[in-house]
């Protein structure tokens, strides 16, 4: 347990201690929340652009944190031969992983812990919320992002993995139903829209946050999908240096 | 301490990249308590090798024991008793000194101290720095603390003092040989012929995924002491030979040698022929061949194949 932990330490202190990492997981969500609450620009379909914009950044915040953030980081650890010399002592490949993905969880906690209260203080009033579907949704979200992530990074070389991790991450920001609602996209992209992990996990929170998902039942069963394949691709395909 | 304990076993190992043979049959063995330098140039095999006993490649054919078991079944096992030392990188550009050496030394969980171990390598004041601020040698030396958590019963070192300079390699040589001194098994992988030769207690020399010979500096020089001079650049080495009954060799400009033990006759006739001609001795060495002579020796296009030490190719 204190190899975990020790692991768990480090990750979570190069993670937060890293500006650029900072900026995508923390900076981008709320400045996207905070801007295009109090500017009214975006088509919303809402009264209120924070109840339509909270559950969709929420779902940027995880993608952001488990695609993102750690195919970067793990991209950049395979270049460094850092996974090879982990590898070499007793902490086990196991290990490693579980305390990644616990680094993610612990920085999606504190990402929550700000995004939520500055949505509350913009006016976002969920009607009912269902916070344990919501935490639900997004751990499937973040099997799910991490897979894709970690597959990419475990095959593409350091800049090219950090080039690609960005360019996906601004595609399925337009595309994912976070800021842009779905009607607003042209009918062939908004089927591949709905079947993105990104689309999925917007609807499936902004269904069980505020009751305003276009099509929860599919996308639960997309994010499943997703959730499951993509983290076994990358334990197949994922090579350690 | 000289130990005759066998802490690594290699034997008939092979490595394959696919078409590429990389390492294409060696045997050698390393013991405890003792520096073991596996040299050759680049590209003979040397890391393949050292891979393979870390348990973090796999071998196409032949058997490695490491402490009586099979790196590649008991990785786990293994993980706790050996230190490593990559050839280069390892650490996160912008983790910190003190941080890592701690994190390591959980890892291993074998009690090592991380504020002496980060003293031992001589890093104390650069505690807090990231590895990305560290020179050449800094890194090199927190590597080696990183394979010093382990308190390990093996170490493998790959090119420890690469890209260090002089000051660095001396203190990277103390620590490695304090390491030996504990009885730690030391295999260290160098091109370096002279890091080898101050270092080692025991060479493997590899060369085209070949070992071409194995044993003590002592063994590998045996049998080829000489006589190495500068003078004049056009010695009569007829008239010499008849002088001293020795064939004298022209191998540079004003250089020449003479494949001979430094009698103190041969060495008097040989001066004393310089001074009768009106020659210069601008430089005269005796006694055992150079690592590097050795090198050159056995990878000459004419070299008759393993012979010296007392390994050889499989």
């Amino acid at each position: 347990m204190k190899r975990f932990t020790s692991q768990l330490r480090t990750e979570v202190h190069l993670t937060l201690r890293n500006g650029e990492q900072l900026l995508l997981t923390l900076g981008i969500p709320v400045l996207l929340l905070v801007f295009f609450s109090l500017v009214d620009v975006l088509p919303t379909g809402t009264d209120e652009p924070i109840d339509f914009l909270a559950p969709g950044v929420l779902a940027l915040a995880v993608m952001s944190t488990a695609m993102v953030s750690l195919g970067i980081g793990t991209g950049f650890e395979r270049s460094y031969h850092v996974l090879k010399r982990l590898g070499t002592t007793p902490l086990g490949r196991p290990r490693l992983i579980a305390a990644k993905i616990a680094s993610v969880a612990v920085v999606e906690m504190v990402q929550f812990a700000i995004i939520v209260p500055v949505a509350y203080a913009l006016g976002w009033s969920p009607a009912d919320p269902n916070w344990l579907l919501a935490v639900c949704g997004v751990l499937l979200g973040t099997m799910a992002f991490a897979g894709i992530g970690l597959t990419l990074a475990g095959r593409l070389r350091g800049e090219i993995n950090l080039a690609a991790q960005n360019g996906l991450y601004l595609v399925l920001l337009l595309l994912g139903g976070m800021v842009i609602p779905f009607d607003e996209l042209p009918t062939g992209i908004r089927q591949v829209a709905h079947a993105l992990p990104s689309g999925a996990l917007a609807d499936v929170l902004r269904e069980t946050l505020s009751g305003a998902g276009t099509q929860p039942g599919t996308s639960w069963a997309v994010l499943a999908v997703w959730a499951v394949v993509m983290p076994a691709i990358a334990a197949a395909t994922f090579r350690w240096d | 301490m000289a130990g005759n304990d066998t802490a690594v076993e290699v034997s008939g190992l092979v490595v394959r990249y696919g078409d590429l043979e990389a390492v294409k049959g060696v045997s050698f063995t390393a013991q405890a308590g003792l520096v073991t330098a596996v040299l050759g140039p680049n590209g003979a095999g040397k890391t393949s090798t050292i891979e393979v006993c870390e348990g973090y490649r796999k071998a196409s054919a032949g058997t490695v024991r490491v402490l009586g078991m099979d790196p590649a079944t008991h990785q786990r096992q293994l993980g706790e008793r050996i230190g490593v030392m990559l050839q280069q990188g390892g650490v996160y550009p912008s983790a910190r000194v003190l941080d890592t050496v701690r994190h390591y030394c959980t890892l291993y969980g074998k009690g090592a101290d991380p504020v002496a171990l980060v003293e031992q390598v001589g890093l104390t004041s650069r505690s807090k720095a990231t590895w990305r601020r560290l020179s050449g040698g800094e890194q090199q030396r927190l590597s080696l603390a990183l394979a010093m958590a382990a308190k390990p019963e093996v170490a493998f070192l790959d090119e420890p003092t690469s890209g260090v300079d002089v000051n660095g390699r001396d203190t990277i040589r103390g620590i490695i040989r304090a390491l030996a001194d504990t009885g730690c098994a030391v295999v260290l992988a160098t091109h370096e012929l002279d890091e080898a030769e101050r270092i080692a207690d025991r060479v493997v020399i590899f060369d085209g995924g070949l070992v071409i010979a194995d044993g003590t500096l002592d063994e590998l020089r045996k049998g080829h002491d000489e006589i190495r001079f500068r003078s004049s650049p056009d010695l009569d080495l007829v008239s010499l030979a008849v002088e001293i009954g020795m064939v004298a060799s022209q191998v540079g400009v004003d250089e020449y040698v003479i494949d001979a033990p430094p009698h103190p006759r041969l060495m008097a006739q040989l001066t004393a022929w310089l001074a009768e001609h009106g020659h210069p001795l601008t430089d005269l060495r005796a006694g055992s061949q150079r690592l590097e002579d050795v090198f050159r020796r056995l990878t000459a296009p004419d070299a008759s194949g393993p012979g010296a030490g007392t390994g050889g190719a499989a």
